[in-house]
């Protein structure tokens, strides 16, 4: 393995309110989320999205970005015109896989021994 | 002393690494194994180390190639094992194994976006007795590295941190398989695919479809670890019990799923999972409706203060007996989630994988004794499968995922529906009995369009579990 190595993380957000008084929904800042996660992030991104038009001219009417709705490690964003790929924070749980409704996501493993390692599971 | 597999140096071989004798291993049994497996296992979850158990112990020689950097590094589930698929594999339950708590207790709440809950619940003396017991709850990352070092233990040789990129056909048979590894080409009689849920290697080889969005569930969990007493305390548990509380309606805001919360040892498992393309349709993500159901009423005193260790996503294969693939071809057998051998209903998946694992292992010893690998050979693992409880109870179901899917309102509004007749019927305000039964009669023509469409529903739902 030639690749260096670096274990990246997303960095945590302001700390919230403990204790919200009732059911409704606070925002969930996902890198909260991430944070508590260990990674090794390879240099290159082991997803790919394909044809950047697509996203925009067809997912983003029909689907509102879908990968952005569903993905659990918020990877996809729209930003600037484009769809950007956060893959160091991959959960590697094959949503974008199946779940682009255009197909449109080449989707790898991580090389062996990179991405998500659980410590409970 | 150390073999070379896959260009990778192996550990020394000691008596605690391997059933191989030392003396033999030194001789070279790892280097000759380097070139040609009989077996060649891709994953090391539930199903791929019950394969490479059962195969080492009766002498095949077996490669189990894991991406992560251990057994479970990757896998997730909610996490109930049920123990009964284990101890066939281990009539004397070893005292080591890494389970969490004996489920004692299984719930089943509906929550409404009132902050209402309907509970059902049942404790079971027979729950209680163990080892092992029924059922218990577990983490994935430690219970798979310890089932994988099982499979070592009896023989089979681990590779981790290595990538099956592709299968290796001669023709329409299985030969190997090609790593991401230079000079990663392992060749072997059978290859056993238990890859998992996103399995590439099996689409790829046209073994099987790529499943749709309405076919797979996303799950989505957090670990949040609180005191042991604290968990006792508020799940009503004594030292050497668990509980399990399924959470439909409200826990997952009208996507067709269920939200669960399991009590670990110190931790709780606490997470949703829904039909993957439900997610877009309602433009709900995943983690938000994670955090809706922590917010309930009804769960949010459960987790309070618990500190949140881990968050892990999972896609669980729900297409039942209609979506099963061929399991077996020239060369190669398919097991576990990569079959898609998930009973939804039940809750079951590990454990068949597990049994998946078990009865795919049986197969390659048999073939190995008659030397026959074909197709012909190994269909005696879709055989057993079908003569299993695995298969006579997803084919019992076949129809209910398309039953549920057309009844999403039983996941959706009827929950709602329930807690409102309950509060209803069981508030006393001065109201007669005869107009809370009025009232009752109008709620159900409204939600269900009255009896007949009930009664229709209930023949139906007859139809999907019980015919």
């Amino acid at each position: 393995m030639t690749a260096v190595a670096a274990a990246t993380r997303p960095a945590p957000s302001e700390p919230q309110a403990a204790e919200g008084p009732g059911p409704e929904v606070k925002e969930v800042k996902i890198e909260d989320k991430l944070y508590l996660n260990r990674w090794l992030a390879d240099e290159e991104s082991h997803l790919i999205v394909m044809d950047q038009g697509i996203c925009l001219t067809r997912c983003g009417e029909s689907h509102s970005y879908a990968c952005t709705i569903f993905c659990p490690a918020s990877v996809y964003k729209f930003e600037g015109n484009m769809i950007s790929v956060m893959y160091e924070g991959c959960l590697e749980c094959g949503a974008c896989r199946l779940g682009c409704p255009y197909r449109n996501i080449e989707w790898h493993f991580p090389r062996g021994g990179y991405g998500v390692t659980y410590k409970f599971g | 002393m150390g073999g070379k597999v896959l260009g990778l140096n192996c550990p020394p071989v000691t008596e605690s690494t391997s059933r191989v004798p030392v003396a033999e291993a030194r001789r070279g049994y790892l280097r000759m194994a380097v070139e040609r497996y009989d077996a060649i296992v891709v994953g090391a979850g539930p199903a791929g180390s019950a394969a490479a158990l059962t195969m080492a112990r009766a002498g095949v020689k077996v490669l189990v190639i894991e991406r992560g950097d251990f057994a479970g590094a990757k896998n997730v589930m909610g996490g109930v094992l049920y123990s009964r698929q284990l101890a066939d594999l281990f009539p004397a339950w070893p005292k080591d194994v890494p389970v969490e708590r004996p489920v004692t207790r299984q719930e089943m709440w509906l929550l409404d976006e009132s902050g209402s809950a309907l509970r059902v619940g049942h404790q079971s003396a027979r729950w209680g007795e163990g080892p092992p017991h029924m059922a218990y709850t577990v983490l994935r990352s430690r219970f798979d590295r310890w089932f994988a070092a099982q499979a070592e233990a009896a023989g089979a040789l681990l590779v981790t941190e290595t990538v099956v990129e592709d299968l290796l056909k001669e023709g329409d048979r299985v030969v190997g398989v090609r790593t991401g590894r230079p000079d990663g080409d392992v060749f072997a009689d059978v290859v056993i695919l238990a890859d998992g849920v996103n399995s590439i290697l099996a689409p790829k080889a046209g073994l099987r479809p790529e499943w749709p969005p309405e076919k797979v569930a996303l799950a989505v969990k957090e670990i949040i670890v609180l005191p042991r007493e604290k968990i006792e305390d508020r799940f009503n548990l004594e030292d050497g019990q668990g509980a399990t509380i399924e959470l439909v309606g409200d826990a997952t805001r009208g996507t067709f799923g269920m939200g669960w919360i399991y009590t670990n040892r110190d931790s709780i498992s606490l997470g949703i999972g829904s039909i993957l393309a439900d997610f877009v349709k309602l433009q709900l993500k995943p983690y938000d409706i994670l955090e809706h159901m922590k917010a309930h009423p009804a769960v949010r005193k459960l987790v309070q203060g618990g500190e949140p260790k881990e968050y892990m996503a999972h896609l669980i294969p729900e297409g039942g007996f209609e979506s099963l693939p061929r399991v077996y071809g020239d060369g190669y057998l398919m097991v576990g989630d990569t079959a898609g051998l998930v009973n939804v209903i039940h809750r079951e998946g590990s454990n068949l994988a597990m049994k998946s694992g078990e009865l795919a292992g049986q197969a390659v010893v048999e073939a190995k004794e008659r030397g026959d690998f074909s197709s012909r050979a190994l269909r005696r693992y879709h055989e057993r499968l079908a003569e299993s409880f695995i298969l006579q109870d997803l084919k019992k179901y076949r129809r209910v995922p398309e039953f549920l899917n057309r009844h999403r309102e039983l996941f959706t509004t009827y929950p709602a529906l329930l807690n409102r007749v309950v509060t209803e019927l069981f508030t006393v305000d001065g109201k007669s009995i005869k107009e809370k039964e009025a009232w009752l009669v109008g709620e159900v023509r409204r939600e269900v369009g009255g009896w007949g469409s009930l009664a229709r529903l209930g023949w139906e739902a007859y139809r999907a579990f019980v015919r």
